[in-house]
Parts: structure tokens; C-alpha cells; sequence
């Protein structure tokens, strides 16, 4: 059950000009979130801005019950969110969405993520290591200004390879480049992706190709984050086209088996 | 319109809403006449309290919305679910017209109980780096405190048209919005968007109201509907 607490922000650490990790205590949304799970987050008492804001958790330190996000400064929600000081509350709900990576029953994965759509993977990352995974990680950046995270997921990694796409710095070119050319090496069982909709779509598409078992976080625009606006709306796969069917990206997801979604 | 429709919601939904202790309204949409009147055929044998007729969907492409533009349509569509239904019957308006108080006295002249207003209002946003609408249908309904004053105004205005009650919303998120509205008229009142930020936005509400009884000395909260005085 997603619980709406008043979370104090214990830490606030600034990682670029426009990009912010907050640590909030919130031990009861640590305790039932997964991998994968996101919150939303009213920035203002007032109604303006009104609705609250999707984030995903970047990590959960379940020892001390705090979890952690990373956002980028958009537009005015996140704008009033990044000017919150250490010490002050952070009206949020979670954990919310029922699809989360699960990647117990795989060996050798393969984690792909782009731009800001890394955040969320970190804590799979995490967990995968922990438990025993060999987990190859895959970041890609649009050039080096824009890199970040990158001794963290070193640290969650077996294998990490970082690609910017003007290659100023780690490797030049796309992740999923990189990726598809350690399937047989690594003997890929499972892939698991956040990031913009070009690079999904990709990676959707090499693993029908190889056949092999692919998540996804998707991205929608989210007005109540509960399955109940039913504003962030994605076609199943499996949908006839006269007659579309619906997942909400919400509730069914953020995280859908990449073979259920037409994106 | 995106929702499962009446099979699975008298299977799947409505046991669990029975096992709170309210009562239940169930908004109903349909695309013809044929369709409204079927549909609450079968609504009228569940274990539901009332039908609200949702005339204003503007998020559906060829929706309900012809019916709710004119007094005729109106009319029209409301006497024949009335001959099907027994149960307490809303007529839910859509803002998005020149004269609501016209259409308010078509609902009342085919016998409806009552009428609500207002649903969203039709809104566009443009993404101005990209040069195109935000929203995938191009426009879609406009909700929350934004709209609350439009709604305030038209609560007003029909209910210097009917006599039927009137059940109100438009941007209610709190006690003083839901007096704003029983001031202009309203018996009752409903909140959409104020749920999406805040779960506890209808007990908050509810306190809200309580708070005004005690500060005006208020027994009965049907004392104050319609009783704002015009300057
Ligand atoms: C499941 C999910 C997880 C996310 N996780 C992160 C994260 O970890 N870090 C991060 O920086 N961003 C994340 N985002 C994107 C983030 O929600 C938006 O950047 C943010 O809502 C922008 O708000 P704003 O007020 O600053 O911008 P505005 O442009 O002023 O927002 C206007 C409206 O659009 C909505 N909106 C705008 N962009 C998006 C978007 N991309 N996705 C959903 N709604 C949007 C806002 O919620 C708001 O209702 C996530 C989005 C989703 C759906
Ligand atoms: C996401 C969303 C879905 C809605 N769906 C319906 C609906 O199915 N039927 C209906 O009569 N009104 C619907 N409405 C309109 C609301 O019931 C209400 O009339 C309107 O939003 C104004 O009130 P509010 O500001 O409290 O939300 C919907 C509104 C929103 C925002
Ligand atoms: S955001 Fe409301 S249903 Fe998903």
C-alpha cells in the first residue's frame, strides 16, 4: 500500500547545475518498495502547481530507512522542488506502480539506461550484485557535461561500459551498440532498460531479435499517479488495432515486460 | 471512453464499494440514446443508489458531448433513461456552452432528481519548443482550482433556473470551496482533481465545512445553500 508522508530531507546534494539527489527519511515507502517503484511529490502547499510530480527511486538504504531520488530542474515543479532545504518536508507518496524489475530468476544481465532514464536502475544494479547476479551496465550520455553517476553504478557493476554519443568521453557511440555486441560474450539472459523512448524502442527490437526476456521503465505524463486519472495510457502490444487496449503506465508499470507494450 | 464497462463493474467493483458505508452513484456514458438507455437498464437492476449521466466527456472523440450541447439534446436523452430508471437520476453538464441555465431546465423538465455541474472544461497546451499540443487528443478537459470560479458562477446561475437539486464541483480542494459552492446553490458537492494531490482532500473537506458551521454558529449546512447575497 502507497503511504503519503510529510518526509524529512536529511540530505540534499547538488550533482550538476541542473540536477539534484534529495535523501528523505521514510522508512514505512523504503520498507515496501522495489526496484523500479517511483513516488510522486506535491512541491507546493498551494495549488499552484497542482499536481504532484512522478520521480523515481534512485536508491533505497533500507538500514536506515531512507530513500533516495535524483531529478532534473524542468519546469516549475521541479524548480520549487530543487530550492528545499535540508531539514524541511517533502509531501510524497509511495511506493507507487506494480511493475518493478524483477530479475531474480536471471544470471547474466544486462541493465541499459540513457540520460536522466538511469536513475531508476541503480537500485536493480544494486540488488542484482547482491545477490550474486553478474550484472553488466550499460549508460549511455549525450556527450561528457552530461555524465554522471558513474563511479556509483562502477560499484553495482561486474562490467560497466559508459558511452557518450560524441564520444568526449568513455566510449563513443550508444549503449545498446555495446550491448549487443556482449550477448554472446556475456551469454545475456535478461535486459533491463530506462531511458528516452529512441533507445527503448531499440532495445525492445534487439531483444525480440535475440529473444531474450527484456524490462522496461516507461515514461508517461501523470496527473495522479493512482490508477485512477487514467491519463498515462499505453497501447498493449497484443491490442488489436480497430480496438486499442490499455495499460496505465502507473499502475501496470512504470516496468512492463517488453513484449506486453507498443511504444 | 477508457473503462472496463458495466459487466465488470457490477462483478468486480461494486462488492468492494458496498463493503464501505455510503452510498454509491454511478457515472454513466454512452455514444447514441440506444446506448444510455441500455446501459441504465441494467444499472437500474444493480445495488446502486443513483445514476449520474455524464452528458461532457470532452477527452472522447465523438462522445457524449453532442447530447449535452443543446436543450433539445438534453431533454431527448434524459426522458428516455428516465422511463428505464427508477433510481435517483443526475444529469451531469458540461460547461462548454453559452447558456447552462437553459440546458439545467432541460434536465429538469424530463424529470431528472437533479443536476451536476460542472465537468472540465475543453483546454489546449502548447509545448512551445516543440510547437505542437501537450496533449496526445490536441486538447482535453481542464480540471481543479483553475476552473473553480466558472463553476461557482454557473452553480449560481442554474440555480436561479431550477428547482431540483444541484450537486457541485469544479476545483474544490477544501471547506471554504465547498461553502463558495453551497453559497451560489449547491446541496451537495463532488471532488475529482483535489484527490490526485491529496487522498485525504474529502475528509479534509468535510473538517473544512465543520470548522465554518462552528465559526457562524451554522446547526444545519442545508441553511446556507443559495443563500449568497448578490451586490
Ligand atoms: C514514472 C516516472 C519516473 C520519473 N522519474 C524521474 C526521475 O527519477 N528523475 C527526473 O528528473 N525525472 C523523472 N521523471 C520526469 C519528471 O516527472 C518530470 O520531469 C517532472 O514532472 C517535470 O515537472 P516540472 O513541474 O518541473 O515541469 P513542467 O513541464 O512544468 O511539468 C508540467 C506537467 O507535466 C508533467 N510532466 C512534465 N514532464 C514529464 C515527464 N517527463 N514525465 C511525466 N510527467 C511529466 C508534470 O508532472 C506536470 O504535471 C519521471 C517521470 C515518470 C512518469
Ligand atoms: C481525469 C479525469 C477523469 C474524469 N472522468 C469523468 C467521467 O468519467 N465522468 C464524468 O462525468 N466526469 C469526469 N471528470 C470530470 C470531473 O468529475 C469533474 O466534473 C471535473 O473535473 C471538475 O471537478 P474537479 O475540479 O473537482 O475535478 C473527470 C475529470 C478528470 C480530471
Ligand atoms: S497517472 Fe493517473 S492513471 Fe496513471
Amino acid at each position: 500500500m502507497p503511504e503519503l508522508l510529510l518526509a524529512e530531507l536529511v540530505n540534499k546534494q547538488q550533482l550538476k547545475k541542473d540536477l539534484f539527489k534529495f535523501s528523505i527519511k521514510a522508512p514505512n515507502i523504503v520498507k515496501n518498495s522495489k526496484p523500479g517503484n517511483f513516488v510522486e511529490i506535491r512541491v507546493s502547499e498551494q495549488t499552484e502547481p497542482f499536481l504532484r510530480r512522478p520521480i523515481s527511486i534512485y536508491n533505497l538504504d533500507r538500514e536506515n530507512g531512507i530513500l533516495e531520488f535524483i531529478f532534473q530542474v524542468k519546469g516549475k515543479g521541479t524548480e520549487i522542488l530543487s530550492k528545499k532545504e535540508v531539514g524541511s518536508s517533502i509531501d510524497v507518496v509511495g511506493p507507487l506502480g506494480y511493475g518493478t524489475f524483477k530479475y531474480e530468476e536471471y544470471q547474466n544481465i544486462a541493465i541499459i539506461g540513457g540520460g536522466i532514464g538511469i536513475f531508476p536502475l541503480y537500485e536493480l544494479a544494486k540488488c542484482a550484485k547482491n545477490n550474486n547476479k553478474n550484472v553488466n551496465t550499460y549508460i549511455g550520455f549525450r556527450n561528457q557535461e552530461l555524465v554522471v553517476l558513474e563511479e556509483e553504478f562502477k560499484q553495482v557493476s561486474n562490467n560497466l561500459v559508459l558511452t557518450t554519443d560524441d564520444g568526449s568521453y568513455g566510449k563513443k557511440g550508444f549503449a545498446i551498440n555495446f550491448l549487443e555486441e556482449d550477448i554472446n560474450k556475456e551469454k545475456i539472459d535478461s535486459i533491463f532498460a530506462c531511458g528516452p523512448l529512441p533507445m527503448l524502442k531499440a532495445v525492445q527490437k534487439l531483444a525480440a531479435e535475440k529473444n531474450i526476456p527484456c524490462q522496461i521503465s516507461l515514461e508517461e505524463k501523470m496527473a495522479c499517479g493512482l490508477g485512477v486519472c487514467l491519463g498515462c495510457a499505453v497501447k498493449t502490444a497484443s491490442s488489436p488495432k480497430d480496438s486499442p487496449e490499455y495499460l496505465h503506465v502507473c499502475k501496470a508499470g512504470p516496468v512492463f515486460n517488453s513484449k506486453d507494450v507498443e511504444i | 471512453m477508457q473503462n472496463p464497462g458495466v459487466e465488470y463493474f457490477a462483478q468486480n467493483d461494486l462488492p468492494f464499494l458496498r463493503s464501505f458505508d455510503t452510498a454509491i452513484i454511478v457515472n454513466a456514458c454512452g455514444s447514441s440514446i440506444d446506448e444510455y438507455v441500455e446501459l441504465c437498464k441494467i444499472l437500474n437492476t444493480l445495488d446502486i443508489d443513483g445514476v449520474e449521466l455524464n452528458l461532457s466527456c470532452p477527452n472522447v472523440k465523438e462522445g457524449c458531448m453532442a447530447f449535452g450541447n443543446t436543450y433539445e439534446g438534453v431533454k431527448k436523452v434524459t426522458e428516455e433513461v428516465r422511463k428505464v430508471l427508477d433510481k435517483p437520476l443526475f444529469v451531469k453538464l458540461t460547461p462548454n456552452v453559452t447558456d447552462i441555465a437553459s440546458i439545467a431546465k432541460a434536465v429538469e423538465d424530463a424529470g431528472a432528481d437533479g443536476v451536476s455541474l460542472i465537468n472540465t472544461l475543453l483546454g489546449m497546451k502548447i509545448d512551445i519548443d516543440k510547437k505542437r499540443p501537450v496533449l496526445a487528443n490536441n486538447t482535453g478537459g481542464l480540471s481543479g482550482p483553475a476552473i473553480k470560479p466558472v463553476a461557482v458562477r454557473m452553480v449560481y446561475q442554474v440555480s436561479q433556473a431550477v428547482n431540483i437539486p444541484i450537486l457541485g464541483m469544479g476545483g474544490i480542494v477544501n471547506g471554504d470551496d465547498a461553502i463558495e459552492f453551497m453559497l451560489a446553490g449547491a446541496q451537495a458537492i463532488s471532488i475529482g482533481a483535489g484527490n490526485f494531490i491529496d487522498p485525504y482532500t474529502s475528509v479534509k473537506t468535510v473538517i473544512g465545512i465543520e470548522d465554518y458551521m462552528k465559526k457562524y454558529n451554522i446547526d444545519d449546512i442545508n441553511n446556507i445553500v443559495g443563500t449568497v447575497q448578490m451586490n
